[in-house]
């Protein structure tokens, strides 16, 4: 698996550490890991799309933004996503453009489980190792 | 790391543990919860002594575990005119908190209808990922409900007068100013009025055990009797706190350097009170705790009615007046004696509660002589506690004492521990009903993931800091 949660930082919360090869898998491993913290993410279909572009000088500030974008979304929208289709450039800043897919909350249907209430900065990295990217995420639950 | 004990329940680590401690830090556990807290405490609560105008001691409750920036259980106060503000010692959840509601009604009266009244509260208190509350606004009736609170439901018919002035702060900080708030934080927070939400959050119906009565003279006034059923709520500003708390991370991790603050962790971001940008986060974070208290608010309306449209009288009727309602995750102005002088201060609690003791003008008239409520929340399995506060605990910990028993176990240990499905089952068969959102998040919150609540409650009875009044016992759970 190209994230795996990790049990001993922030007791109360939850932490992941994410890897890829490419800036766009870590992206959206990162955002699967989150989605998987609040729903088994085999449960949604990817019905309903969101387009989502941000722009941000640093790397890992562009995560930050990415990921509680989406969380943003759940709430604003009452979606959940499964499908994160990621492109991300590098001219004098980065540039991220997606497309996320996913459907509207439904208790019934969705396995659902905790709700995330934000990304924080705790232990937040994003760093680039050898060939492969690695980002490490606290979320609040 | 140096640990001196000061007394049986009191732990200091020096300034000189760490480079950058202004005032030394106070645990407030016994041995032996002080031998199981994290590591990451006492790395947190010495990183949050370092922060520019903190004053006496940065504390840590009894409940303490590793959080993100500022330990749960931390409290720090800084001073108005040149100590800090920090989101990270307040938390995402601004405001979350607890209520507690009593009834006339006894156990024999309401254990008959228990599974009922569960089904229905379920039904009209939404919660778990994604709900949405029943309470339809404008974007310009939010806005309202961010700067009048508790108030705005009463005018629209979901509370009672009496209600405002048994709340922190009457269910209203004066201050909020909804022109601090994203568009953002308004689309995330408008749907979810009267919502429950996840994780630790819940809706209890419990109950009054005669043996489990300690001051018969305060339970009485804080009106509880033998038997007697009442309803526990904990949570908080939902989607729209959470989103107030990520704006204003962004903008303080930026105003560090316009400051030239360096911090240990970039949770514990800061901006002087007197900035701008401490003044708008702090007329933002109000915001937010006004909508909690409305949050609260609505969810005891619903409770209310359920309960009125199972037992066919009247909430008055049924005597379902608010005990209190408290708010650990916030930060607010008071006033509070530093070295022999009256200072005010900006004072911060992230998963600690105020208890202030007997004669304080903030504590309502009818509780003035007994101190204030202090409503503490166990894990749904163990139960929960009502306490009052003490002239002591103005002295040592700016009025202030634990918020719940906090956990000692990784939600994901908790859920390879025990099955959600399971979990109900045994909790049924212990005399608890439990409707859960989400089998998997009911397993992370086992009894078994948390310390013991009353060697928690205990540790602060016996430092003096807040006296324990009741502890309740779970007959009805609602979760996410």
């Amino acid at each position: 698996m190209p994230y795996r949660y990790l049990e001993d930082i922030a007791t109360a919360d939850a932490a992941f550490e994410v890897e890829g090869k490419t800036l766009e898998e870590l992206f959206r491993d990162a955002a699967i890991a989150t989605f998987e913290v609040m729903a088994d993410t085999g449960t949604v279909k990817p019905e309903v799309t969101r387009e989502i572009e941000l722009e941000n000088e640093d790397v890992d500030n562009l995560l930050f933004d990415w990921l509680s974008e989406l969380v943003y979304l759940k709430d604003a929208e009452s979606l959940i996503f499964s499908r994160f289709d990621v492109n991300i450039r590098k001219n004098d800043a980065y540039k991220l453009k997606a497309t996320v897919s996913g459907e509207p909350i439904n208790q019934r249907e969705h396995s659902l489980r905790s709700d995330v209430k934000a990304v924080t900065y705790h232990m937040f990295e994003v760093k680039k190792t050898g060939e492969n990217w690695t980002a490490r995420v606290v979320l609040d639950i | 790391m140096e640990i001196k004990k000061i007394s049986d329940y009191i732990w200091e680590i020096p300034t000189t543990e760490k480079e950058g401690m202004l005032v030394p830090a106070r645990i407030y556990a016994t041995e032996k919860l002080l031998r199981e807290m994290d590591a990451g405490v006492f790395e947190q609560v010495t990183n949050v002594a370092c922060l520019p105008g903190i004053q006496k001691y940065a504390y840590c409750m009894p409940d303490g575990h590793w959080g993100y920036g500022f330990p749960i259980g931390g409290v720090a106060a800084f001073s108005k005119e040149d100590g800090v503000i920090s989101p990270g010692g307040i938390g995402f959840d601004i405001n979350c908190g607890m209520r507690l509601i009593r009834t006339d009604l006894t156990v024999s009266e309401v254990a008959p209808r228990i599974r009922e009244l569960v089904n229905l509260l379920f039904e009209t208190v939404p919660a778990g990922v994604g709900s949405k509350g029943l309470v339809k606004l404008s974007v310009e009736e939010f806005k309202r409900v961010m700067t009048c609170g508790v108030d705005w439901c009463i005018e629209k018919g979901y509370g009672w007068e009496e209600d405002r002035e048994r709340i922190e702060e009457n269910g209203c900080i004066p201050g909020a100013d909804p022109s601090k708030i994203s568009e953002k934080a308004i689309s995330r927070g408008i749907a979810q009025l009267g919502t429950l939400g996840s994780g630790n959050h819940y809706l209890e119906i419990q109950i009054a055990t005669p043996d489990k009565i300690f001051d018969k003279a305060a339970a009485k006034a804080l009106g509880i009797f033998e038997n007697q059923v009442l309803v526990m709520v904990h949570c908080g500003s939902r989607g729209f706190g959470h989103q107030v708390a990520t704006d204003y991370l962004r903008v303080f991790d930026a105003a560090m350097r316009k400051y030239g603050i360096t911090v240990r962790d970039r949770e514990l971001a800061c901006a002087p009170f007197n900035s701008p940008e401490g003044q708008d986060y702090f007329k933002a974070m109000k915001c937010a705790a006004n909508v909690a208290f409305a949050n609260r608010q609505v969810i005891v309306h619903r409770i209310r009615q359920g309960f009125g449209r199972i037992f066919g009288r009247e909430p008055e009727d049924m005597g379902m007046h608010i005990i209190y309602d408290v708010a650990h995750n916030v930060a607010k102005l008071e006033v509070h004696e530093v070295d022999g002088v009256e200072k005010e201060l900006i004072v911060h609690r992230k998963g600690s509660t105020r208890c202030f003791g007997p004669g304080r003008r903030e504590v309502p008239e009818i509780y003035r002589n007994i101190g204030q409520p202090v409503i503490v929340g166990g894990s749904m399995e163990t139960g929960s506690y009502l306490l009052v506060g003490t002239e002591k605990a103005m002295k040592e910990t700016f009025g202030s004492t634990m918020h719940g028993s906090g956990r000692t176990m990784s939600r994901t240990k908790a859920k390879h521990e025990v099955r959600g499905t399971e979990l109900k089952k045994k909790m049924e068969e212990a005399g608890i009903i439990v409707k859960a959102v989400s089998m998997s998040g009911l397993a992370e919150e086992a009894g078994f993931a948390y310390k013991n609540i009353s060697e928690v409650v205990e540790t602060m009875e016996l430092a003096g800091i807040s006296r324990k009044v009741v502890e309740l016992k779970p007959i009805g759970n609602i979760k996410g």
